[in-house]
């Protein structure tokens, strides 16, 4: 009699932030590492509900500033305001722990455990039950894993990874790796989630299948995403709006037919003659 | 209240056994399931809601999706008002289902998610009466206009609505079924056109309900069988088990989780009636003996040696044939230590009957599996009769043989070699297309199979090939392709064969590579390939073919009357056969007259001669996008046998 067909899945948190209010703010920032600017006055703002999509050729600073947004890097300059509290230094797990999560360049799951248990994972942060519940497996603990075991079927229902439920991830190809980890980081529930090159190193048929996943994360859970990407065609289509970096420095940012025309972009992305 | 409908069987289900499990489908990574009472009040609320909605007594509503618990709801649901559903193959593209939707006039469709959705509105001028599609999953459809457009949920509120308005609703509803005559249409199912468009079979309500009871009875299946739900809703096998005998006996239709995760499921489930072709369980055969090849020494000659046994004794076993004690010993030692956990991993544990069709089976592969202990039997039907004409009794099962007439079945062989039935469950015709109808009747009142066979001694009918493919060879002798093309398909290595020689000198064969089977033993063997091109046209594999194509002539030598029909030159194809590009229909069968057009400077280099030929061939991908292949095919002889001296064995081609 409980059939969830149709019903729809976990939406984003509320956070008290109207969809197209700011959610994010990047403030002046800049991250030097010895003498190598690597971000170099940036500003920019991620808004509630949109796809906003960080772009530029090779070494132009983009791992760099997701790795400042979510805390594994804390910049000499500059603040960042996420959900209305400003900061600067923050540790990646209080970044996990404010709503944001992350996908990697390099699949980064546990590659022994299965699917379930790597998606699984991505909800320990929801977990409250103290590690002498958690140890007996018993009572409470045992209810909590049961309430996120139905949230992670919902994960694997969406993303259409039934089929490699109990496959150890290491066996699954790369494809479906990234899919896997687009789950994990799903289960955390997310208010702003962070994709590091969700298409890289991609088939024409799985980049249309992670391109659908994104919209539909968007649009159906609510979820803000701000993702990193290579290829040109993919990010035009699918983001709201485009942060274009080039050396570490912002030479545009707008809607994507703003900066596909912009004369600076293309000389980045082509190269000029000097 | 005479049972002559499935609606009446609903509520006499719900009476009788209500609290046993009428349905079940793993959705979420657990197996939800509903019981007969509740399936009533499902199929109830969604059949008031669709009334409200405007379907009445008489139309057509189309059925498009995959095996799910709400799409058979929605197939009884339209017959307790008197509708008829129509089941459509959910794979076929979109233009395809534009003109089965079409010609079947339908109001109404219940499909399964935007995938369908989008088919049909992308047709939509095409399918003007078309105007309420609803829809079963929501995913993906929520910027799309909503004027037609209702999920499954809603339509069933609705109903749940009305009830709640008005108490008696409820009762009438069940009045009405009960009130219902079983002269009415119950279903229209599509043939899938091996042989031109497809046609819209009617089925009226009595005849399906007895044909369904006959074989129930034939079975003894009861409430207490289960059967896994996966081959097409539109096709009459999976209407006939899970829908008709369903319905009938009672028993638990489950519905897998997705399509890649059926193996699984099967497992999980562990049915005791299964129905799978051929080609499943030649599957089965090649996924275990792939596996079994990775396996260690030990396990690999513990394997060997248990299927040896079975060999031996497993059939005599299973249909209590005398076999000696040292014999069931070893075979009780297989049991625990082979054939019992391999049935388990395939999921086929509990089977008490299970059934092949569709097309012929190879010995080798139906043996092993009876000889693990598994009952698996033959039968032999078509749409027309909704589904059963032939079906083996336990005990009298053979591989090369159909089995004798079902149940109140009339069979006989006509003066051309064309098989004819006569049966309670067979049609009334095709919808509007009447002269097509009087084509396949006899004046008599048989329906023509099209099946070219014979009647063995022991009452078993044989089919040798369609009617219409069987030919002569330019010297007079006979010539059936499909029997070629079984005998080569037999071998793991081989996926499809398409043999020609109508009128012409001599039998050649174009042959498809089993990609998974040879590319397995490519890397065993260390053969570096980069396309199944490629592969298909390496030098081993040509030598791998050629033995096979020799062992093929020699088993066509054995057999007087298809001794002229031994192949002479054959090649290996450089495309796999494909449905997207026409050459095979829906249900995988090959469009012969299709191949032989697409493919004929391939056919003139089989008969003239010469040794290699440079084709190119237009080839569809998944996304619909087209794209050209170049390829040079050898071609290659093979050696004939001369003919085995005749010992006399029953010809009546």
């Amino acid at each position: 009699m409980n059939a969830h067909s149709g019903v729809e899945i976990i939406a984003a948190p509320d956070d008290g932030i109207a969809p197209g209010d700011k959610l994010m703010e990047v403030k002046n920032v800049s991250l030097r590492f010895g003498g190598v600017k690597a971000i170099t006055d940036i500003s920019f703002d991620v808004r509630k509900g949109e796809i906003r999509a960080i772009i530029g050729p090779n070494g132009a600073g983009k791992t760099s500033m997701l790795n400042v947004i979510n805390g594994f890097y804390t910049p000499q300059e500059g603040t960042i305001v996420f959900r209305g509290v400003e900061r600067r230094a923050m540790k990646p797990h209080h970044a996990v722990r404010q709503g944001i999560a992350r996908t990697f360049q390099n699949v980064a799951l546990f590659k022994g455990m299965s699917t379930l248990d790597n998606i699984m994972a991505g909800r320990s942060v929801h977990m409250n039950k103290n590690l002498f519940w958690q140890m007996l497996w018993h009572g409470p603990a045992l209810r909590e894993e049961i309430e996120h075991r139905e949230k992670v079927e919902e994960i694997i229902d969406f993303l259409e990874i039934q089929h490699i439920r109990r496959t150890p991830v290491g066996r699954l190809p790369y494809g479906l790796q990234k899919r896997v980890e687009l789950g994990r980081a799903l289960a955390m529930e997310p208010s702003l989630l962070l994709l590091d090159e969700p298409m890289a190193g991609m088939n024409l048929e799985e980049k249309e299948d992670m391109s659908r996943f994104i919209v539909e994360v968007n649009q159906q859970r609510g979820t803000t995403i701000a993702l990193i990407e290579h290829d040109m065609g993919v990010v035009m289509d699918l983001s709201d709006r485009v942060v274009v970096l080039d050396y570490g420095k912002k030479i545009a940012d707008g809607v994507p037919d703003e900066v596909k025309s912009n004369q600076q972009v293309i000389d980045a992305y082509l190269g000029v003659a000097h | 209240m005479t049972l002559d409908t499935f609606p009446k069987y609903l509520l006499a289900n719900a009476e009788r056994i209500g609290a046993r499990p009428a349905m079940r489908h793993k959705d979420y990574g657990i197996w939800q399931s509903w019981t007969w009472a509740e399936q009533r009040d499902e199929v109830r609320s969604f059949a008031l809601g669709l009334r409200a909605l405007g379907l009445k007594h008489g139309e057509r509503i189309a059925i498009i999706g995959s095996n799910r618990p709400r799409l058979y709801w929605a197939q009884t649901a339209a017959q307790s008002l008197g509708a008829v559903p129509v089941p459509v193959y959910a794979d076929a593209v979109a233009e395809e289902l534009a003109y089965v939707l079409n010609h079947a006039e339908v109001r109404f469709a219940v499909v399964q998610d935007q995938e369908q959705v989008d088919k049909i509105r992308s047709f939509a001028k095409d399918i003007p009466l078309l105007t309420n599609i609803i829809f079963d999953e929501a995913r993906g459809l929520r910027d799309y206009d909503r004027q037609g457009l209702y999920g499954f949920a809603d339509i069933q509120a609705r109903g749940n609505a009305l009830i709640a308005a008005d108490r008696t609703i409820a009762q009438r509803w069940e009045d009405e079924v009960k009130a219902a005559s079983g002269e009415d249409i119950s279903v229209m199912l599509y043939t899938s056109g091996t042989t031109g468009r497809s046609k819209g079979v009617m089925l009226m309500a009595k005849a399906a309900v007895r044909a369904a009871s006959d074989t129930v009875a034939f079975d003894g299946l009861n409430e207490n069988d289960g059967m896994l739900a996966y081959l097409p809703l539109a096709w009459v096998g999976d209407h006939y088990m899970n829908y008709a005998q369903g319905y009938v006996s009672g028993f638990c239709t489950n519905c897998p989780e997705s399509a890649e995760t059926v193996a699984q499921d099967l497992r999980e489930i562990g049915p005791t009636y299964y129905f799978a072709p051929p080609r499943v369980f030649e599957n089965l055969l090649t996924s275990v003996t792939i596996r079994m090849d990775d396996a260690s020494w030990i396990k690999r000659k513990i394997f060997d040696h248990f299927i040896g046994v079975a060999r031996k004794h497993g059939e005599a076993i299973l249909e209590g044939r005398p076999v000696p004690l040292t014999g069931r010993l070893a075979y009780a030692l297989g049991d625990l230590l082979v054939y019992g956990p391999l049935k388990n991993v395939l999921g086929l544990s509990n089977i008490r009957v299970s059934y092949t069709a569709g097309e012929a089976i190879g010995e080798e592969l139906f043996s092993f599996f009876r000889s693990l202990g598994i009952n698996l039997k033959q039968l032999y039907g078509q749409t027309e009769a909704f589904l059963y004409v032939t079906c083996q009794k336990n005990g009298a099962v053979r591989s090369d043989a159909v089995g004798p007439p079902a149940p109140n079945v009339d069979i006989k062989i006509s003066d051309a070699g064309e098989v004819l039935f006569r049966s309670p469950g067979m049609f009334s015709g095709y919808f509007k297309q009447d002269e097509k109808t009087a084509e396949v009747l006899t004046d008599d009142g048989y329906v023509r199979t099209g099946d070219a066979g014979f009647i063995e001694a022991d009452g078993q009918l044989r089919i040798i090939d369609r009617a219409k493919d069987v030919g002569k060879l330019r010297s007079g002798e006979l010539f059936a392709p499909k029997y070629i093309e079984n005998v080569l398909k037999f071998y793991p290595n081989i996926k499809e064969a398409v043999a020609f020689g109508d009128g012409r000198d001599f039998v050649g064969v174009f042959l498809n590579i089993d990609l998974q089977a040879v590319g397995n033993w490519a890397e065993r063997n260390n053969i570096a390939y980069a396309s199944y091109q490629e592969l298909a046209g390496h030098p081993d594999v040509y030598k791998m073919m050629a033995k096979h194509v020799d062992e093929t002539n020699r088993r066509l030598a054995d057999e007087p009357i298809m001794a002229g029909m031994q192949v002479k030159r054959f090649l290996v194809l450089h495309k796999e056969l494909d449905a997207d590009d026409g050459e095979l229909t829906r249900t995988l069968k090959v469009r012969r007259s299709f191949v032989a057009e697409r493919y004929q400077p391939l056919i003139e280099a089989l008969y003239d001669g010469s040794a290699e030929k440079t084709v190119e061939t237009e080839v569809t991908y998944e996304d619909g996008r087209k794209g050209r292949i170049r390829a040079t095919v050898k071609v290659e002889d093979a050696k004939v046998y001369p003919a085995v001296k005749a010992d006399a064995r029953e010809a009546a081609a």
